[in-house]
C-alpha cells in the first residue's frame, strides 16, 4: 500500500477478480454512470421539479428516478473515492491539482478555463454514455466479460471518438 | 446489505485505479494519444480475467449473465458523444471519484457536468427513444450467440489477442 504505483497488468487482473467476485457474491457487475443521472433527478426534485413529468425518470419501474437512489451504484461511487483517498495517502501521493500536467502545457493553467472544459466535457460525456448504456465500467468492464455484442460496439466508439478528439485537441 | 456491498467494491475498486494511476488525467488522455498504455493494460486485463471467471461460474450454476441490450444507433452515437466529452475531460464517470479522492480537484466540475448531463439526457430521452435507440435494435445479444459458437473458443481467441496486444505494447515499449 506505500507504494506509489502497482504494475497496470496486476492492478486489472485484480480488478477482472474483484469484478467477478462483485457478481458471485452481491449479484453486482461493476458500473458508474447511471448514478450521474439518478442524481440529477434527486437534484431536479430537491429544487421542486416534478421529475416524473420526464419518461425517463419513471421508464422501467422508476430505475432511473430519484426514488432509486441510495442504491449499491451510489455506494460503489462514494467508495471509489474513498479507496483512492486512502490509496494516495498511503503512498504519499495525494496533492491538490487544479489543473492536470498535460492540460497546463496546452491550454495554460487557468483553473477557470480548466473548470469550464471539464463541465462542458462531462456533460457531453454523460449525456452521450446514458444513451450508449454504459460507460467504460459498465460497457467496457462489465460488458466485455461478458462477450456483449453492446460492449464491443459502445467501447471501440469510445476510444474511437476519443482518439480523433484528442489528436485535434493536442496536434498529436 | 446491498450498500455496504457496494461501497467495499467501490473501495477495492478506488484502490487499484488509484495505484495503477488509471485515475490519472494524464494517463487517461495519454491512452486516447497513444503515448502511454496504462489504460489499456489495465482495462484489459481485467475484461481478459473477469471473462474467464465469469463464464465460469456461469457454467457452473453460480451467476447470471446481465447484457445490455444492443442498439447500433444508441452504442454508435452515444459511444462517440461520450469519447468526445471524455477526451476534454480526461476522466470518466467511474475514475472522476477516484481523482477527486488523490486530489485532482478539476475532477469537480467533471462530476458537475456529469450531473448536468444526466439531466439533460433525461429531456432529450422521449427524442433519443424515438429516433436513435430504435436503429438496429438487437437485444441482449452475445458474440457467441451471433457467431454460433462456444463461448470458451471465443475466450480463448480474446485473451489470446489481449496478450498478443501486450506483446506489442511492452516491445515498443509504450
Amino acid at each position: 500500500m506505500k507504494r506509489k504505483t502497482w504494475n497496470p497488468y496486476i492492478a486489472g487482473a485484480l480488478t477482472g477478480l474483484l469484478l467477478v467476485l462483485s457478481v458471485l457474491i452481491a449479484g453486482k457487475f461493476l458500473g458508474a454512470s447511471t448514478t450521474f443521472a439518478r442524481g440529477a433527478a434527486v437534484i431536479e426534485k430537491t429544487v421542486g421539479i416534478d421529475t416524473s413529468k420526464f419518461e425517463y425518470f419513471t421508464t422501467k419501474k422508476g430505475k432511473y428516478g430519484p426514488g432509486s437512489l441510495p442504491n449499491w451504484q451510489l455506494l460503489f461511487i462514494v467508495g471509489i473515492i474513498v479507496g483512492s483517498f486512502i490509496s494516495a495517502s498511503f503512498s504519499k501521493t495525494f496533492e491538490i491539482v487544479k489543473v492536470p500536467p498535460t492540460w497546463a502545457e496546452r491550454f495554460g493553467d487557468s483553473p477557470v478555463k480548466r473548470g469550464v472544459a471539464a463541465f462542458l466535457g462531462g456533460a457531453i460525456a454523460l449525456f452521450g454514455v446514458r444513451l450508449a448504456g454504459g460507460c467504460p465500467s459498465g460497457h467496457g468492464l462489465s460488458g466485455l466479460s461478458q462477450l456483449a455484442v453492446s460492449g464491443f460496439i459502445a467501447l471501440s466508439f469510445f476510444f474511437l471518438a476519443g482518439l480523433i478528439t484528442a489528436r485535434v485537441i493536442y496536434k498529436k | 446489505m446491498s450498500l455496504i456491498y457496494g461501497l467495499l467494491t467501490g473501495i477495492l475498486f478506488g484502490i487499484l485505479l488509484q495505484k495503477a494511476e488509471v485515475v490519472r488525467f494524464d494517463k487517461q488522455v495519454g491512452a486516447l494519444r497513444l503515448i502511454d498504455m496504462t489504460i489499456f493494460k489495465f482495462m484489459l486485463s481485467a475484461i481478459a480475467v473477469g471473462a474467464i471467471g465469469v463464464y465460469l461460474f456461469k457454467d457452473l450454476g453460480f451467476i447470471k449473465l446481465s447484457i445490455k441490450g444492443t442498439s447500433i444507433g444508441a452504442q454508435v452515437l452515444g459511444g462517440t458523444l461520450f469519447g468526445i466529452g471524455w477526451a476534454v475531460l480526461g476522466y470518466c464517470p467511474g475514475t472522476a471519484g477516484g481523482a477527486l479522492g488523490e486530489g485532482r480537484i478539476d475532477a469537480i466540475w467533471g462530476i458537475l457536468g456529469m450531473l448536468f448531463g444526466g439531466g439533460l439526457y433525461a429531456l432529450a430521452y422521449p427524442f433519443f427513444k424515438a429516433n436513435v435507440i430504435s436503429i438496429g435494435k438487437f437485444g441482449k445479444i452475445t458474440l457467441p450467440q451471433i457467431l454460433g459458437i462456444n463461448h470458451w473458443i471465443i475466450i480463448v481467441l480474446f485473451v489470446a489477442l489481449i496478450i498478443f496486444m501486450f506483446r506489442f505494447f511492452e516491445k515498443k515499449g509504450l
